[in-house]
């Protein structure tokens, strides 16, 4: 019985998780096994519980600030530890000029503010290997 | 990749895949359990358990920095209940642990009940042995609650202790009892909040009563672990009783017990797969099930029968 584990992550500064939560449980209704690991985390913390728990998804969030650093950081030290087909997909306040980088470094994909859970839901069912 | 090779080598993400292979039911998971099982045995295995929000993980952290101090590798097993709606399950154990990520010394798995308790018992304490084998020094187990079934999980510890905490009100009636069985530690967390003492004095007085903790009486230690404090002295006490436990002979003798129920176990389980696929999932069986329904036959009989076929 092979379950999807999903990774929920914010690295950076900023403090709040509700929105981070939110994902968090509408990914656990949706019966993805959820590791969710807090605020306030760097890029290196998260490589390493998305490669202790073997993660297939790992899923960032970031209100503010420094996406366009954290989240290719995020993909380079998977790689860096061996870590394949990991399916990598961020959220936050992401103005739409930075998404096209974001998705050349390794991002799957970006929701920005006011996407319905259920798209993610969707996203990661038709893309986790 | 060859798993267990490269786990036997300190691979991280070996032990990555190892545990993955187990608690997915892989077809490698019992080639890669027998291989490694003659590098196990080495690690000093302690239970955490308790009620809900009793602040395990937090502690868990604590003891794990505090063995990282003097020289202990640790590896950590932490189980979350699967949400029985959804199949799906937050696993928030991990988020009180963070910090210790980036040091080589410690490996965090954090995993999900599903389903069956009974099944994860055996899929925990192979966790265990794969953590045992890449070299952990000391492995420790977190679980919530002092039902049956996480006693079961417990049961793979050398040493358990139970974290209690002041205001549970009736709810630690429940849990006395589950505390007399497996408790070889009793720790009270949150000793920032009103009630410690009465609590520390129910716990001692349950202790008075019973008449097995003859050679061992479990420590109450007092614990805020949301501060670091106190847990020093709760290393002590698992030292204290692992040193109790090797001198009398009786870390050989919990040992060789757990050896036994877990291979009953798995022939039980191996025993129930091949009735429930070649007896119990076929059309003869139904047809059976008709004709006792109709009584012609008579379930004795049909036991008998099929039991005696079975065991031929
Ligand atoms: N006041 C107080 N709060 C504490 C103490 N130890 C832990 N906490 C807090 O209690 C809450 C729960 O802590 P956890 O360590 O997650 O508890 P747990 O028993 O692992 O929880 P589950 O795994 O969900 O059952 C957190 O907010 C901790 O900060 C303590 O000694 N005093
Ligand atoms: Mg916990």
């Amino acid at each position: 019985m092979a379950n999807v584990k999903v990774l929920v992550a914010k690295p950076g500064l900023d403090g709040h998780d509700r929105g981070a939560k939110v994902v968090a449980r509408a990914l656990r209704d949706a019966g993805f096994e959820v590791i969710y690991t807090g605020i306030r985390l760097t890029p290196e913390q998260i490589a390493e519980a998305a490669l202790q728990d073997d993660v297939n998804v790992v899923a960032l969030s970031l209100l503010s600030g420094a996406h366009n650093t954290l989240f290719p950081k995020v993909v380079e030290l998977l790689k860096a530890k061996g870590m394949k087909n990991v399916l990598v997909i961020g959220g936050g306040v992401i103005p739409e000029a930075d998404i096209p980088g974001l998705k050349a470094a390794g991002i799957k994909e970006v929701f920005t503010p006011g996407t319905p859970t259920t798209k993610v839901v969707e996203f990661i069912k038709a893309n986790v290997k | 990749m060859n798993i267990v090779e490269d786990l036997l080598n300190h691979s991280r993400l070996a032990l990555a895949k190892g545990i993955t292979a187990v608690e997915n039911e892989y077809d490698n998971a019992v080639e890669i359990m027998t291989k490694i099982y003659p590098h196990t045995g080495n690690a000093y295995v302690i239970g955490i358990t308790g009620p809900p929000g009793a602040g395990k993980s937090t502690m868990t952290d604590g003891i794990a920095k505090e063995y990282r101090k003097r020289g202990k590798t640790v590896g950590i097993v932490a189980i979350d209940p699967t949400s029985p709606y959804s199949g799906g399950a937050i696993l928030g154990d991990r988020i009180r642990m963070m910090d210790l990520m980036g040091d080589d010394g410690i490996f965090i798995r954090s995993m999900a009940t599903r389903g069956s308790l009974g099944g994860l018992s055996q899929k925990a304490g192979d966790a265990v042995k794969l953590m045992d084998a890449f070299g952990m020094d000391v492995i420790i187990v977190e679980t919530v609650g002092v039902g049956q079934s996480e006693v079961d999980i417990v049961k793979t510890a050398d040493t358990t202790m139970v974290v209690v905490i002041p205001g549970m009100g009736d709810d630690i009636q429940a849990i006395k009892a589950g505390i007399l069985e497996i408790g070889d530690l009793i720790t009270i967390n949150k000793a920032d909040r009103e009630g410690t003492d009465k609590l520390n004095i129910e716990m001692e007085m349950m202790l008075e009563l019973n008449p097995e903790h003859v050679q061992w009486r479990p420590p109450i230690n007092r614990t805020i672990a949301s501060r670091g404090e106190g847990i020093e002295e709760v290393v002590n006490s698992i030292e204290e009783h692992h040193k109790y436990l090797v001198d009398s002979g009786k870390l050989a003798e919990i040992r060789k017990k757990r050896i036994k129920s877990e291979i009953t176990d798995m022939i039980n389980v191996r025993v129930n797969r091949y009735i429930d696929k070649n007896v119990v999932r076929t059309p003869d069986f139904e047809k059976t099930v008709t004709k006792l329904q109709s009584r012609e036959l008579d379930p004795y009989s049909v036991v008998d029968g099929i039991v005696g076929k079975v065991l031929k």
